[in-house]
């Protein structure tokens, strides 16, 4: 097992530094200077020198790489072009929400999405099947800023128990920050309750007709013995996926849910950089969803090999 | 080896024995009530305590049903029983609750299924699987249940009980697997074991042991057997009774003796007429001297297993077959699972590329031809599937299927489609089949329609891989006559890979027998069936369930040896 961690943890650092490489090339193959595109048309002589120098534009390309790679690991990731902040000071602070949002969602969802998926899975065909189900289609179909703004309404507006909308650092007491994480939260966890009941339904479904669900009844073991330790574990690898995957969504940004709830998120933050050729920026972004999906992919395979012994390392 | 069919229980003994089930015109209808179309319409079964009673007859009979249901089992929202009763042990099964019955499972009554390769959960270890029943249905602390549980396994006879017992069942072989399930189904000494099928998916070496280890516990523990079988072989080795079913009804039952010797009726008859014989037929005479159409010469495959860390492990599937098949020949390799027998075939067809050796067809090596230059060698030979529910293409209609293969070598469609009403003529079904889908066949006309397809490139080899093992025997008898009698008509070879020696008898004019990936013992059917040179062949006809009865005759065979007829 620790070989096979090691193995793939390994495997993942190839893939980071071709990301690694692509975010450097994005701005130097861009045809024409690089300092012009960063400037922009109105930029005045002495400001493409500056751009030129902290680039190190003047050296040769693999020395500008491997200079940069370097400062990278040391976590300087450049300055930004517009508000002259160090990148790295600017993801950190935006980070918070967006992982705080992140987790809360994540965690809602399962708690939520999982018993409704395996109830209706046992209880197929019924109407809290279809009860279900139903819920899952709205989940899906109406968008995040409908809910958004309705959950607003209610909650902020007419009934006062919480705030409209902002952040406030867990740091700095938890109930502020739980007051006004919950509506994004809410909101956003009605998708994530939508697809993960569905694929939890559809696995727990497969896997009921098993033979050895039908052993495990042939024993005399009850219904919830039969659903939580012989079905749910051998259910759960696709559901692991898609948690991982939504995970992974998360965390890269919701950039509709910050804007609802005005949140100071890496969506904004990366939507921002994008309108404003903020390359510096943008580039910190690029690598911080893919260090992401590295992660997560590399946590799903792990949890894939500690749920089923089948699956070699 | 008659000893299995001397072992019967002596009758006026087994007569005073205490019931155990009792099941009295049970009927089971389609849906969630019940109100749809009757599965099993009046079946009365009775088993005595020590008592083997066999159920036999063909998919659709309702034999697993009926055992089913006396689980309490049957899938809520498509089956359920509407009238009758099965008393277990006095106790109405039907009548009690959910409660009840789940205290009784294990307890007093358990079962064992057809798949041991998926009757047991993937993702827990064994020993805790059987551990689960002592959990559930007594107060044992986790010492005591875990001695008890070796000392389970162990009478199931499996080596090395401990490493076992923290095993995943991916890392036991099917036969161990079923032991598994015996022991989980046995721990508790109920006084009813339903076996289904139980050695249907196993070797005939492994089924044999698991038969007299389930005859060995039984008369152990005194436990009453309903045994499912569609194997009249197997019901010869082990039944004292025997209920014979027929969509949903009972046909008729009888001691051993009296179902095998004078059934009276001729469903039976017919039933017990299509078991194949293990004794060959006669030799055909062979008109002229045919000319070889397919030579395979040390044919060896190797898969490689490559690991990240230290040599890759090497498995020889198969190495240094030799094999000649004359035109107008059939030639069988024989062989238990994992024997090489299908990758040879799949070699030959060059499905799969053969790691050495050369496949010489109609006089030409194709062993080391491209993908794309081996394209018009491969109409000449063709394969047939083991499982027609999954080899043809549900969403294409079968005369698509068939004329496919001669329109991608350049057939008009107008000339393949009607070539293709003609293949169904041949293959005894209607022309107008051509229209259809094949999830409106039966699994025998879908084998027959899987025969069409392979014929309407002409091929001069046909290579049936397990083609009738997914069959019922009266179809499987009329599939190997249909096999035959094209044989007879279009003069083309047949490679017939099989692991049942019955019907290798029946059907090959020389036989292969592999083991290991290797051929053991070759020569002609009659020569290798009636008279095995070899140990492991010996053994594997030792082991064929039912060897000491000549089914069709209605009668035991005669002394130890099995000599032909001819």
């Amino acid at each position: 097992m620790l070989g096979y961690l090691i193995r793939r943890i390994l495997a993942a650092i190839p893939v980071m530094g071709v990301v690694a490489l692509f975010v450097f090339l994005l701005l130097r193959l861009t045809p024409g200077d690089p300092a012009a595109i960063i400037a922009g048309d109105s930029a005045t002589p002495e400001q493409l020198d500056r751009i030129r120098t902290q680039l190190g534009l003047n050296e040769p390309l693999y020395t500008q790489f491997f200079s940069w790679v370097w400062r990278l690991l040391h976590g300087d990731l450049g300055t930004s072009l517009i508000s002259n902040v160090p990148v790295l000071q600017m993801v950190s602070q935006r980070i918070e929400p967006s992982l705080s949002v992140a987790l809360s969602v994540m965690l809602l969802s399962i708690l939520v999405a999982v018993p409704l998926g395996i109830i209706a899975a046992w209880k197929h065909g019924t109407w809290i099947d279809r009860f279900v189900m139903a819920l899952s289609v709205i989940g899906f179909s109406v968008p995040v800023f409908v809910i958004g703004y309705v959950l607003i309404q209610i909650f902020a507006i007419e009934l006062r128990w919480v705030p409209v909308q902002g952040f406030r650092s867990i740091f700095r007491g938890f109930g502020p920050f739980f007051e006004r994480i919950i509506l994004p939260t809410c909101a956003l966890s009605f998708i994530y309750v939508a697809l993960i009941a569905r694929m939890t339904r559809a696995a727990m479904l497969d896997v009921l007709g098993e033979d050895y669900v039908r052993t495990a009844r042939a024993k005399g073991i009850n219904e919830s013995g039969v659903l939580l330790r012989h079905a749910l574990r051998n259910a759960a690898v696709p559901v692991i996926t898609v948690i991982g995957t939504g995970f992974a969504l998360l965390i890269s940004g919701v950039v509709v849910t910050e804007s609802v709830f005005n949140l100071p998120g890496v969506g904004r933050l990366t939507v921002d950089a994008v309108l404003a050729r903020d390359f510096p920026v943008i580039q910190a972004m690029i690598l911080l969803t893919s260090g992401v999906y590295v992660t997560i992919n590399l946590v799903i395979d792990l949890a894939y090999a500690l749920l089923d012994p089948r699956i070699r390392y | 080896m008659s000893d299995a069919v001397n072992s019967n229980i002596n009758r006026t003994d087994v007569n005073t024995r205490p019931m155990v089930l009792e099941i009295d015109n049970l009927v089971v209808g389609v849906g969630k009530t019940g109100a749809g179309k009757k599965i099993i319409d009046g079946i009365s079964l009775q088993v005595r305590q020590g008592e083997t009673v066999c159920v036999v007859g063909e998919s659709g009979s309702g034999k697993s049903v009926t055992s089913l249901s006396t689980m309490g089992l049957l899938p809520k929202d498509s089956l359920k029983a509407i009238g009758g009763s099965i008393k277990l042990v006095g106790e109405d099964v039907l009548k009690a609750s959910d409660r009840r019955l789940r205290q009784l499972r294990a307890t007093t009554m358990a079962m064992i299924f057809q798949e041991p390769m998926t009757a047991l959960n993937p993702v827990v270890h064994v020993g805790k699987q059987i551990d689960e029943v002592l959990r559930t249905h007594t107060s044992l602390g986790a010492s005591a249940r875990r001695a008890r549980i070796l000392e389970m396994m162990e009478q199931v006879r499996l080596p090395d009980v401990k490493r076992i017992f923290a095993s995943y069942p991916h890392r036991l072989s099917g036969g161990q697997r079923q032991r598994i399930m015996i022991a989980m189904a046995l721990v508790l000494e109920p006084k009813l074991l339903i076996a289904d099928e139980p050695t249907t998916a196993l070797d005939v070496t492994t089924q044999k042991q698991i038969l007299t280890l389930i005859r060995d516990l039984q008369k152990d523990h005194g436990t009453a057997v309903l045994f499912i079988t569609h194997d009249m072989g197997v019901v010869a080795d082990i039944a004292d009774r025997v209920a014979v079913m027929r969509q949903g009804r009972l046909v008729e039952t009888g001691t051993l003796q009296n179902i095998l010797r004078a059934p009276t009726m001729d469903y039976t008859r017919n039933l017990l007429s299509a078991v194949p014989s293990l004794v060959p037929r006669p030799p055909r005479v062979e008109a002229g001297f045919n000319p070889v159409v397919l030579e395979a010469n040390e044919l060896g495959k190797v898969y490689r297993e490559r690991s990240f860390f230290g040599k890759p492990r090497e498995v020889h599937a198969a190495q240094d077959v030799t094999l000649t098949l004359r035109k107008g020949r059939t030639l069988g390799i024989v062989g238990e699972s994992g024997s090489g027998k299908s990758t040879v075939a799949r070699c030959i067809v060059r499905l799969i590329d053969p790691t050495s050796g050369g496949i010489r067809l109609a006089g030409r090596e194709i062993s080391d031809l491209s993908r794309h230059t081996l394209q018009p060698h491969r109409k000449k030979i063709q394969i047939v599937f083991q499982d027609p529910y999954r080899s043809l293409n549900p969403r294409i209609t079968i005369g698509e299927s068939i004329a496919e293969g001669p329109i991608n070598y350049g057939a008009k469609r107008s000339v393949a489609m009607a070539r293709a009403r003609e293949l169904l003529e041949l293959v005894d079904l209607p022309a107008d089949a051509v229209s259809r889908y094949p999830h409106q066949f039966s699994g025998g006309q879908r084998q027959r329609i899987a025969i069409a397809r392979a014929l309407a490139l002409e091929p001069e080899v046909l290579v049936a891989d397990e083609a009738v093992s997914a069959l019922d025997v009266s179809v499987q008898a009329q599939v190997l006559r249909l096999l035959d009698d094209i044989q007879t008509r279009l003069g083309i070879a047949i490679l017939f890979i099989t692991h049942d020696l019955r019907v290798a008898a029946q059907i090959c004019d020389d036989v292969a027998v592999m083991q290991h990936g290797r051929v053991v013992e070759q020569g002609p059917a009659a020569e290798v069936l009636a008279n095995p040179q070899q140990a492991y062949t010996r053994q594997l006809l030792d082991a064929a369930p039912g060897r000491g009865w000549d089914f069709a005759n209605f009668r035991a065979v005669d002394g130890s040896t099995t000599v032909p007829a001819a």
